[in-house]
């Protein structure tokens, strides 16, 4: 998605500039993005030459992981639950939490996404650097939940970007998103070179 | 403690300082009619003994036959509240008198009325939608939505 910014002068013409956005983005947005699962079932024969420096580089990108958080809603309470002492986030290299896009590898969507701020997390994402992965966790993230048929939002949030692992729950407990998490890494480890994403860098 | 106001007490003294606009009145509520309701917002508040000049939280209720607007008011000085109602019966085109000059405070509370039932405020220096986005169609919490 481009992000595109005219000119604006007053509140009302920022909210029509908006307003027509968000109604392209619901326009544009009316099937599940296909989840990158290449990596699931993936012959490595082609890539033999590459399997120990892939291995070493993948390696390197599970275990320092830099998380950002995104909670929009109750998740939120479960993910900070996680990062701090009891359950301890740290285990794993994902103790720097950032809040800055540029600086994160994994967005962890830790709530309900309405329609005004999918357009927000959409740009949030485009912002992150490759390779980047995204932790739709609840059930709100993953299909809207209780609220799939309301007015304002969004029925999944794979709708707006591609999702690697979903988190089931409302919300899931912290050692369920421990489980994602490595979840996470053995999806990490296992693509790297054939990651389309990648490749074309 | 916050000390209900009697509402029944208080609609004698709005129909004396402004004839016609009670509608009706019970023990801890006054209605209004929806023409006068800047008028007697502005009694309210500027009367001394009254004072009213703080208002917790405006909002809407959706009766089918007409929209009911709920105005809980309180008073710093003489630690009493008082909750006033008005009824609004076009469901076409339901113009409410606007309250933002004296209660600042409803400024956005206006604003979300707009946007959840299609209620104008006459008066609003700024009508928008606040919670929805531009272009969205149809009020949300109205009965009859979808």
């Amino acid at each position: 998605m481009e992000i595109v910014r005219p000119e604006v002068n007053t509140p009302q013409e920022a909210d029509a500039v908006e307003g027509a956005s968000i109604n392209q983005l619901i326009a544009e947005s009316t099937s599940a993005i296909p989840d990158p699962d290449r990596w699931i079932d993936e012959v490595l024969d082609r890539n033999v030459f590459l399997t120990t420096a892939d291995t070493i580089v993948a390696w390197g990108r599970q275990r320092s992981i830099f998380p950002m958080l995104f909670a929009t809603a109750c998740c939120g309470m479960e993910v900070i639950s996680m990062s701090v002492s009891r359950f301890d986030l740290s285990r794993f290299g994902m103790d720097v939490v950032r809040f800055s896009p540029r600086q994160a590898d994994v967005m962890i969507i830790a709530g309900t996404i309405t329609w005004k701020m999918a357009l927000a997390t959409r740009m949030i994402y485009d912002q992150m650097a490759e390779p980047k992965w995204v932790v739709a966790m609840g059930a709100c993230a993953i299909s809207g939940g209780t609220f799939r048929e309301s007015y304002s939002v969004t029925p999944g949030v794979n709708r707006i970007m591609p999702v690697d692992v979903y988190i089931p729950g409302c919300p899931p407990k912290p050692e369920a998103v421990i489980f994602g998490i490595t979840r996470l890494h053995a999806k990490i480890i296992k693509g790297t070179m054939d990651n389309p994403m990648l490749s074309k860098h | 403690m916050t000390v209900v106001t009697s509402g029944e007490d208080l609609a004698k003294k709005i129909a004396e300082a402004i004839p016609g606009s009670v509608i009706s009145s019970d023990k801890t509520s006054v209605m209004v009619d929806a023409a006068k309701l800047a008028q007697v917002a502005e009694f309210l508040k500027n009367t001394p003994g009254l004072d009213f000049n703080y208002l917790n939280f405006a909002t809407a209720v959706d009766y089918i036959d007409y929209f009911e607007l709920v105005y809980r008011l309180l008073s710093m000085e003489h630690n009493h509240s008082l909750v006033l109602k008005t009824r609004c019966y076009d469901r076409e085109n339901p113009t409410v008198p606007s309250i933002v000059s004296l209660w600042r405070g409803a400024y956005f509370q206006e604003r979300e009325m707009f946007d959840m039932f299609g209620i104008k405020f006459e008066g609003h220096p700024d009508l928008r939608r606040l919670l929805t986005w531009e272009g969205f169609k149809g009020y949300p919490l109205r009965r009859d939505y979808l």
